[in-house]
């Protein structure tokens, strides 16, 4: 029905010419915008419902003193639907670990909640299919699990900044909240939400229907196709700098697939840019020391390069 | 009445220190709004999300930024 309209509106309405390179371009556009943001209205507004049931606070409680293992695997999948922004990073580190929340598992969390959020993957969705997004989600968690198992087991406690294990935590009354509060809470949270991401969402979309419609087939199966060694780790390096514009890369990343880049070097590029990032790591340098700053990178670094790896050799 | 705003200076934060602002000038009240940025003394609240408000030592709500007329509703 989308696809209709957006025909009607570039080839009936407009005039342009079907299988022309601005008409396909715009046509594209024009479908590819009005599908993601429907998606991203109705999925952005249910997980902001269910999100309300995990405040943080109710998620310290399920993971302190659980062992490692199966903390990890908890870790990871609270991390999905447990609200985070990375401003709160620090409160929400030292919460953890105060309340006994082991470094591994709390690492699992910080790793696995701004790689599994709810806008990439719906644009993942969106533009890939229920497969990719499927996969994305799947080694997503593996990625948070296996990273958060190997910090704890290098046991690195003490490259935590000396003052959080000395920090007094208080103990904060959950506000319950009733459904009416929850559905407003979700209703603002959409609204902001979209409010921000609207504009990369636009121009991400836009270059990629440019480059849909005017880049050549092939053009990226030397560099960026399967056969390319170097292709997956300059992706992910590429992927650090471009955080919290997951909304604009994904439909440039799409475009680029169509043109030949491999479809684990998108996975371990979207990764990279979800998970890893430069604002993220001056902000959690206030709580870890370099050398712990760096074990969590490499490890998770090397993690995504290895998905890479793998989804270029079996896809 | 004393209330605090906690954050660590992020935009999310500094939006909410504002509503509160306005809402107590609109409500009339007499109230002390200061904002709260010191680690120590945001952890001693327990609230791990960020932006926070906090009424005489309650902690209202964590983790949102309220409009002028919720905030309203909680002085």
């Amino acid at each position: 029905m989308l696809k209709s309209f957006a025909d009607y509106i570039a080839f009936s309405t407009l005039g342009l010419v079907p299988g022309s390179r601005f008409g396909e371009a715009l046509d594209f556009f024009i479908y590819d915008t009005l599908k993601i943001f429907l998606l991203l209205t109705t999925i952005i507004y249910v997980v902001a419902i269910i999100r309300t049931s995990f405040p943080p606070e109710k998620t310290k409680c399920m993971l302190s003193h659980k062992r490692e293992y199966v903390g990890n695997v908890l870790a990871a999948l609270l991390g999905i639907v447990t609200p985070f922004c990375s401003c709160s990073a620090v409160p929400l580190f030292i919460g953890f670990v105060e309340s006994g929340v082991p470094l591994g598992v709390t690492f699992s969390f910080l790793i696995s909640s701004p790689m599994v959020n709810e806008v990439a993957l719906i644009m993942l969705w969106g533009l890939f299919g229920w497969k990719i997004a499927l996969i994305y989600i799947g080694t997503g968690l593996v990625v948070a699990i296996v990273a958060g198992i190997v910090i704890g087991k290098l046991k690195m406690e003490k490259y935590v900044q000396d003052y959080v294990w000395e920090m007094q935590v208080g103990t904060a009354e959950i506000v319950q909240l009733s459904f009416r509060e929850k559905l407003r809470y979700a209703g603002t949270y959409t609204r902001d939400l979209l409010k921000k991401i609207w504009p990369y969402v636009v121009v991400g979309v836009g270059l990629g229907a440019f480059i849909h419609g005017y880049v050549p087939e092939d053009f990226l199966v030397r560099w960026a196709g399967p056969g390319n060694p170097f292709a997956v780790p300059i992706a992910v390096a590429l992927g650090v700098p471009l955080y919290s514009n997951a909304a604009g890369v994904i439909p440039i990343v799409h475009a680029l697939m169509e043109k030949g880049m491999a479809i684990g070097t998108v996975l371990a590029f979207m990764m990279a840019v979800t998970a890893l990032s430069l604002p993220e790591a001056i902000i959690l340098k206030n709580v870890l020391k370099n050398r712990l700053l760096a074990v969590f990178f490499g490890i998770v670094a090397t993690a995504i390069i290895c998905v890479g790896y793998l989804f270029n050799a079996i896809l | 009445m004393k209330i605090e705003v906690l954050g660590t200076g992020c935009a999310t934060c500094k939006t909410l220190y504002e509503n509160v602002k306005k809402a107590v000038e609109e409500s009339g009240k007499v109230a002390d709004v200061v904002k709260v940025e010191e680690i120590p003394k945001i952890m001693a609240y327990g609230v791990m999300s960020t932006p926070a408000l906090v009424v005489d030592g309650h902690v209202k709500f964590s983790g949102k930024v309220a409009s002028v007329a919720e905030i309203m509703g909680i002085l």
